[in-house]
């Protein structure tokens, strides 16, 4: 055999990607040891240091404990339970595999998600004594969201009701009947016993009544391909290759589809149009190339792409929208806002996002459509956003890696929550942007001033409106062109039909932001006075405006001092009980880290504060007083 | 220039009109049909993946590093990413933490690497810990490690400002390696909150850190050690001669040969080294990694004994026997 010449066993062989998944203690752990252990897997040196493991930490007795394979974290042996997703790998002569395995447990549902994402194939658990509990129904549902669409259903711990076959069937009926809309193409029902083995490598004398496949045999079999080297051409623009002036390469992996040296090409956002000059990587270029393959495209016209643009073939073009349905899966302690800004990152492209309505919230155990005005840990909904730019993408359900995208958050940077794209909402196009003749330039230029929001944020009574009103009558009196937006005012119109809610609160402020932007294009200086607690409104309103634009002033006033000063009563009730959402009581107050302007009022009269703000915007060159 | 497939028929050359700025490398050559000869689909998708980690990086972090600890997996994914950028040079420097009780062998086999392939090389030795005669033998490996390595490592990065640091650490190593993201989190400190760590969905990386923070990028996350000497073996990558089994003098250390490389080893009044034909299946510190007994001299001897051994890669590590959470809490504090 030629030295350089692989076993062609290995050459064929492909992989599957699957995950375990279902309850807290169904065994899931458990199972993928039994599976590593029984096809002699494991080394000598872990099987030792698993028996010495299994009597410190082992669930198990006197036998070793299996979860302890890939239970790998100090904490999750201490505790028993799976907490994060463990990726292990192995392979048969049959087939490679690689398995993530995920926590049951309902609080680390983001986990059994991230494991999920990339696998074709659930081993989905049920504890028999137990049958089809929530989680089991909740976890069914993400991984027919996240496009698996082949279930094992393993009816685990079949040696604790002694190897019947009556509640195997019933079991299995429940979940047929559970899983009968969720899309999955194929569900193979098998009755193991994680920790003894039973049908996990070997059918099993214990369970006469089952004529198998064994689960290996059963996964090494299945047939779980799908077409994304059929699908259309799609090819994120990862990174701009450019070592020197001659060469410009676009380099990224093809998402789906195949394309040739010479085929045309399309930019996905612009419509622009050319053709491929080469396919390289780098062992030289390439005729041809397909979904998976990284590589290097060369174009034949100097066009303008960026990390973030997509390159397709032009006949079976994408969605190009700012504005789409999705399933999201949230994965915070954080609340999902409606109206609150928040980063997507789709395919290589990063973009502003927010959630425009949540449409519904599914109820994991009925799916039920339940109605929703904020989204909190675990929750699953189906809901329209929209984008800051227009972003290129196909729906989920055509392909996974052009129609999927996360949340990001954007002081945090925590992953929030991940989405599905089911389709593009044609609102984009419909509503045009009306060009206006005269600017915002011309109209600021017009009243001999520069525009901009001069936003006071404080606690209620901290004195925001007062200091305010001081300081527009000086500006007056200089000539300047003002405007006032005070909270209290808005909300007898504008925001009437709001209340104080965590997702009110965001939407009052988008409208104030919005409101405002208008009036700064009129070409005024606009002072805003709301408590407006979240420092993400206010950064969301400070994004509206140009750089500059825009002056945050904290009126900073301790509780205690408010709550003295108590002008419109609301403490005294808040105190008693009467008001509910009360910023400083039961509602957050977020106080700004960077204010342009800062205000420790106490002991200060309002006409000196408001001259520190006057003397700050001259120093700025916003007013010349 | 063009490079002779094995399976393919055809000389296919690279393109004159793009000079070959890259170094010449030993990249294996292609099809007529523009499919990769050699490589099994298996290994074709593992370094695809691996490129296009790593192309993140580089498309989103202001100045990342790439730690090189000479052994089989920093040459692989040295390898990779010199693909990933072609032809372009390396867009980032590489880091070798240094102990100063690396094997000679393996410090000859780095700075050749580096000059042959034209690379940008910073080593970095913790010279308080060096002043402060920290060594493997009077500390004690958990010392040694933490002040050379852990702490050495989080100086250098600090020092140099590195946002982002690849390293060559693999899922199937260590099992809370296999708890790992790929593109791993750590907060001010370098330090890592193996409870609390990103959900990282499809391919789509979450890499904003704000400032003080980093992320250590792992492109060989889904790598076996056996796929690692595969791709080593097809596409002809130089690995340090030490993986190679040849006659060493050693002595018997417990369950290890532990190689006499220098001076520095202390022997005991009843040792005596004595030459055996061992080779290393991983490579450290030279007095805390072990050899093993192996006649395997080329690279189809490894991977068959490779197929056969019934001991894991650890075996021979001494810094991991200590305790079975050992690994966890030292990346907790920022090793890698
Ligand atoms: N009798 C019996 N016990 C089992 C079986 N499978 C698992 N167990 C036990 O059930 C307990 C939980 O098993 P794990 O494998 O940790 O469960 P898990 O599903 O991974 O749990 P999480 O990951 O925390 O959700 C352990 O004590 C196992 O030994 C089985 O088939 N029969
Ligand atoms: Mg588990």
């Amino acid at each position: 055999m030629d030295s350089r010449e692989f076993p062609v066993e290995a050459q064929s062989k492909d992989l599957l990607r699957f995950l375990t998944c279902g309850s807290v203690d169904d065994g899931k752990s458990t199972l993928i040891g039994r599976l590593l252990h029984d096809s002699k897997l494991i080394f000598e040196d872990q099987l030792s240091s698993l028996a010495a493991e299994s009597k410190r930490h082992g669930t198990t007795g006197d036998d070793i404990d299996l979860a302890l394979l890939t239970d790998g974290l100090e904490a999750e042996r201490e505790q028993g339970i799976t907490i994060d997703v463990a990726h292990r790998f192995f392979s048969t002569p049959r087939r490679s595999f690689i398995v993530a395995d995920t926590p049951g447990h309902e609080q680390y549902t983001r986990n059994m998600a991230t494991g999920a994402s990339t696998a074709d194939l659930a081993i989905l658990l049920i504890d028999a004594r137990k049958g089809v509990l929530p989680q089991t129904r909740r976890h069914s549902l993400i991984c027919s969201l996240l496009g698996i669409r082949h279930v094992v259903l393993a009816v685990n711990k079949i040696d604790l009701i002694s190897y019947q076959s009556d509640i195997f069937v019933r079991i299995v009926d429940e979940y047929r009947t559970f899983a009968g809309e969720l899309g999955f193409s194929s569900i193979a029902p098998i009755p193991i016993s994680a920790r003894h083995g039973d049908n996990v490598t070997k059918v099993s004398d214990n369970t006469p009544w089952f004529r198998g496949p064994s689960l290996l045999d059963y996964i090494e079999t299945i047939d779980v391909s799908s077409d994304t080297i059929e699908s259309p051409f799609r090819f994120p623009v990862q990174w701009v290759n450019r070592p020197h002036l001659d060469f410009r390469g676009y380099a990224g992996t093809v998402a789906s589809g195949t394309i040739n040296a010479g085929d045309p090409i399309a930019v996905a956002n612009s419509g622009r149009l050319s053709r491929v000059k080469e396919l390289l990587t780098a062992e030289g270029a390439q005729t041809s190339a397909q979904a998976g393959d990284a590589i290097t495209i060369t174009l034949a016209d100097e066009l303008d792409i960026a990390r973030g643009d997509l390159l397709i073939s032009p006949d079976s073009p994408p969605e190009v929208s700012d504005q789409f349905a999705a399933h999201v899966i949230w994965m915070s302690d954080q609340q999902l806002m409606p109206g609150r800004s928040y980063l997507a990152r789709i395919g290589t492209r990063t973009t502003p996002v927010t959630v425009t309505g949540i449409k519904y919230k599914i109820d994991v155990n009925t799916r039920e459509h339940l109605a929703a005005r904020t989204l909190g840990l675990n929750d699953i909904a189906f809901c329209n956003l929209s984008t800051d730019t227009p972003v290129a993408f196909d729906p989920y359900g055509q392909n996974r890696k052009t129609g999927s995208f996360v949340v990001i958050d954007r002081l945090t940077n925590h992953t929030l929550g991940a989405g599905m794209i089911a389709f593009g909402l044609r609102r984009a196009t419909n509503v045009h942007w009306q060009a206006t003749l005269i600017g915002r330039s011309e109209r600021a230029a017009q009243k001999h001033q520069k525009p901009a929001i001069i936003w006071f944020t404080g606690l209620s009574g901290a004195g925001k409106s007062t200091i305010a009103n001081i300081v527009e009558r000086r500006l007056h009196a200089g000539g300047h062109h003002t405007m006032m937006l005070d909270g209290d005012n808005l909300r007898h119109g504008l925001s009437r039909d709001l209340g104080f809610t965590e997702a009110d609160r965001v939407e009052n402020i988008r409208r104030a932001g919005e409101a405002a932007k208008l009036l700064v294009d009129a070409g005024l200086i606009v002072l805003c006075s709301f408590i407006s607690p979240y420092r993400a409104e206010r950064d969301m309103v400070r994004r509206l405006v140009s750089d500059g634009e825009f002056m945050e002033v904290f009126v900073d006033t301790p509780l205690d001092e408010c709550a003295r000063r108590d002008p419109k009563g609301l403490y005294a009730k808040a105190k008693a009980g009467k008001i509910k959402n009360f910023t400083g009581f039961d509602a957050p107050y977020e106080p700004p880290t960077t204010p342009e302007i800062h205000l420790q009022t106490i002991g200060q009269q309002p006409e000196e504060l408001a001259d520190q703000i006057v003397k700050k915007l001259a120093a700025l060159g916003i007013v010349f007083i | 220039m063009s490079y002779r497939c094995r399976h393919g028929m055809k000389y296919v050359g690279i393109p004159n009109e793009i000079p070959l700025k890259a170094p010449a490398m030993n990249f294996v050559a292609s099809t007529t049909d523009g499919t990769q000869c050699g490589l099994p689909k298996h290994l074709k998708g593992l370094e695809a993946q691996s490129i296009e980690i790593m192309r993140e990086v580089v498309a989103e972090f202001r100045r990342p590093v790439m730690l090189y600890s000479i052994g089989k997996d920093s040459s692989v994914m040295l390898h990779l990413a010199l693909k990933a950028f072609h032809p372009a040079k390396l867009p980032f420097p590489l880091l070798h933490v240094d102990t100063t009780w690396k094997f000679h062998e393996m410090i000859a086999f780095r700075d050749e690497t580096a000059r042959r392939l034209g690379i940008e090389l910073l080593v970095y030795i913790n010279q308080d810990g060096l002043g402060r005669g920290i060594s493997p033998i009077t500390s004690g490996s958990t010392i040694h490690t933490q002040v050379m390595k852990t702490e050495a490592l989080k100086q250098a990065l600090d020092l140099y400002g590195f946002d982002a640091a690849f390293g060559g650490a693999r899922r199937d190593e260590e099992k809370s390696r296999a708890k790992e993201r790929i593109f791993s989190f750590r907060s001010r400190g370098h330090v890592w909150d193996p409870r609390n760590q990103r959900p990282e969905l499809w391919n789509l990386y979450n890499t904003r850190v704000g400032p003080g923070e980093t992320v250590r990028v792992f492109p060989l996350s889904n790598w076996t050690e056996l796929d690692v000497w595969h791709y080593i073996h097809l596409e002809s990558i130089p690995v340090v001669p030490l993986y190679f089994a040849k006659h060493r003098p050693v002595v018997g250390r417990g369950a290890s040969w532990i190689m006499v490389d220098d001076e520095r080893l202390t022997l005991n009044a009843d040792e005596q080294p004595e030459s055996r034909q061992v080779r290393f299946r991983t490579l450290g510190c030279y007095p805390l990694t072990g050899a093993i007994d192996s006649s395997a001299t080329t690279l189809e001897d490894i991977i068959s004994e490779m197929r056969s051994t019934r001991l894991s890669e650890r075996q021979g590590r001494l810094i991991d026997s200590d305790e079975s959470a050992s690994m966890e809490r030292k990346k907790r504090e920022g090793y890698f």
